[in-house]
């Protein structure tokens, strides 16, 4: 699905968060959202999702203004990974990612959906686990049920918020690999907001950077990720290295290091 | 075997277990019915005047099918059934499913799980309504309707005023935990006041009315309850798989289509009429829609699809039960059930406390 975004302006009270976006992304795209803490990234999934309502803009999803789409019409059209989800009362896995249905079944689920149900379940590695509880499994296993969740939606677009943030290294990269997996072998689209540059510059094939409400740049990992926007966007200073054509970012110190008062101890 | 039929296979493995998670689910509400059925008769035909087993259902059957009415003489024992135990015991029947289900619910949507029937300040409400028609005689409908009518007035009043005001900062579950705790002292005060300046005996009457009985049963208000009941009780279970997606999260589940806020408001309506149904003709019985839906949890787990109707189903058990249990158990005196429901509820609660050790998940 071909996303647009345009001139896409949002704001909480007394703050703006969004300065006019403007995106145009390809069906089958990894797309990594980068920048700074409060620059914006999450809000632009969360109007995308249409989970925020944009104070002026238009998201077109295929030509179709997203606004002229029920929730129901955008649930089907829109897989969305929150950066964790808490069950008050735990479900079980297999019926957390039977949720994913939700938008396709109207009050009871169909042997259909079960299948789909099923298999999603075997390919993310989550079959011994389907009868557990949710809030029983760890950081990284309730991750992967989200991640099975969104696919059993069937979505054109999956939107990822921070996907492996709370995880450790093994499982970043078994996330992402799932990701990667899955947009090939389905051919949908991703967007994802991550902080870590490295897994971005791996498994991205289009990297926005945002600073303060707006996109700094866009482009290619290998054009976005120069030392210059580094410390631009993020004011620190980086080493780029390239290994076996992935780039990779090794942070030196921050630009303004010398203003933090020594006494603090922090560099 | 082909690599694609071992991923065929294994993921028919993991439907037949899902199948079978299902299947267990169903039966626990399928086998809850007929508890509840025999309950009942068991129900009637204990009490100080002796009635056998046999004879509830007789007389049941001789109402149910009119033709034999005439040709049977309506004994001793059948006016004590039908007019006295069977609507006590259908009433609580009618009001165990009432708190049960709205108590699961309210859990829930209201993302705590203490919430009760009463979070919303029903019981206060219905409280503050009855006092004035008994002490002050002040009323909306007259005549035997006074009291009921008020208590059901001011109940959906307060949660109506609740809703009004939450939903004006997102219809969010803590500004209606918050509004209705601010309601609720506000019509206990109002309550106190009341009754602070009114003639003992009509005090003493009110007082009473709050604490939840049975006693007041008859065929004409069942005849009122039931629908309500009823088509409540449609209403929640449609709303169920709903509530299962948004217990992930309201961001979780509008990202799935759900409208959080329209079935929060839409589940509080129908649990505010439900419950202030039964309360406006029982007063207040507790600790039944808290403990019955956290007894189900614990055998069935937390699926409302199934936690809904059978915290209902559990809820009019417990509810018979206790009200079994203060009719005989000072016999001839008969306790009103909403003092019996707190001495089994408190236990059973600590109980399902500890053996969660640690937080109700």
């Amino acid at each position: 699905m071909r996303v647009k975004v345009e001139d896409l302006y949002f704001s909480y009270p007394g703050k703006d968060v969004l300065k006019g976006i403007n995106l145009d992304l390809k069906e089958t795209d990894i797309v990594c959202v980068l920048g700074p803490n409060g620059s914006g990234k999450s809000t632009l999934v969360k109007c995308i999702e249409g989970l925020q309502p944009p104070q002026s803009g238009n998201i077109i999803f295929d030509g179709t203004n997203s606004s002229k789409l029920s929730r129901i019409e955008i649930a089907r059209l829109i897989g969305y990974v929150p950066q964790s989800s808490s069950q008050l009362f735990s479900a079980s896995v297999f019926d957390t990612v039977m949720m994913g249905r939700k938008p396709h079944y109207s009050w009871r689920c169909s042997d259909d959906d079960i299948d789909i149900v099923a298999d999603v379940l075997e390919q993310m590695g989550l079959a011994n686990l389907s009868m557990n509880e949710y809030n029983c499994l760890s950081g990284g296993q309730q991750q992967r049920v989200l991640i099975a969740r969104a696919l059993a939606q069937q979505p054109e677009l999956l939107l990822l918020d921070e996907p492996t943030s709370a995880l450790d290294i093994a499982h970043q990269l078994e996330v992402m690999e799932i990701i990667h997996n899955s947009v090939h072998k389905r051919g949908i689209g991703v967007l994802m907001v991550i902080h870590d540059l490295n897994l971005a510059s791996r498994y991205a094939d289009k990297i926005i950077m945002m600073k303060d409400g707006i996109v700094f740049a866009c482009g290619a990992p290998e054009e976005i990720f120069t030392k210059e926007n580094i410390e631009e966007v993020y004011g620190v200073e980086a080493n780029i290295f390239s290994h076996e054509g992935i780039l990779s970012v090794i942070p030196v110190r921050r630009s303004d290091a010398k203003l933090v008062p020594e006494s603090l101890g922090i560099f | 075997m082909s690599s694609v039929d071992a991923l065929r296979n294994h993921s028919q493995n993991i439907k037949d277990a899902y199948e079978k998670h299902r299947l267990r689910k169903r039966l626990f509400i399928i086998a809850l019915i007929p508890v509840v059925i025999v309950l009942i008769g068991l129900a009637v035909a204990f009490g100080s005047a002796d009635i056998s087993f046999a004879d509830v259902y007789k007389t049941l059957f001789r109402k149910l099918i009119p033709g034999l009415a005439n040709a049977a003489n309506a004994g001793n024992s059948e006016i004590i059934i039908w007019k006295l135990r069977l609507p006590r015991i259908i009433m609580g029947v009618l009001a165990g499913i009432a708190l049960g289900s709205a108590g699961a619910t309210m859990q829930v949507v209201l993302k705590n799980p203490l919430a009760d029937p009463y979070m919303l300040g029903i019981s206060s409400a219905a409280g503050f309504g009855a006092s004035l028609a008994i002490i002050l005689g002040v009323g909306v409908l007259g005549g035997s309707y006074l009291i009921i009518g008020n208590a059901f007035i001011f109940s959906v009043l307060s949660s109506g005023l609740i809703l009004a005001i939450s939903g004006r900062r997102g219809a969010s579950p803590e500004s209606m935990v918050l509004t209705g705790l601010a309601l609720l002292f506000f019509f206990q005060a109002m309550t106190t006041i009341i009754q602070y300046f009114g003639d003992s005996e009509a005090v003493k009457a009110a007082v009473f009315w709050t604490v939840g009985d049975l006693g007041k049963a008859d065929w004409n208000k069942i005849s009122i309850t039931a629908p309500i009941v009823f088509v409540g009780e449609i209403l929640l279970i449609w709303k169920s798989g709903d509530l299962n997606i948004m217990n992930t999260g309201d961001a979780s589940a509008k990202s799935l289509g759900i409208n959080v806020q329209g079935t929060r408001i839409f589940t509080m309506v129908v649990c505010t009429i439900m419950v202030a149904g039964i309360v406006s003709f029982t007063g207040t019985i507790g600790f039944i829609g808290l403990v019955a839906p956290h007894l189900v949890r614990m055998i069935i787990g937390n699926d409302n699809r199934i936690l809904v109707p059978a915290a209902g189903l559990v809820g009019a058990v417990l509810l018979v039960l206790a009200d079994t249990i203060a009719r005989t158990i000072m016999s001839p005196v008969i306790l009103p059930v909403g003092a019996v429901t707190a001495f089994l509820g408190v236990p059973l609660f600590i109980y399902l406390i500890m053996k969660k050790n640690g937080g109700l998940s």
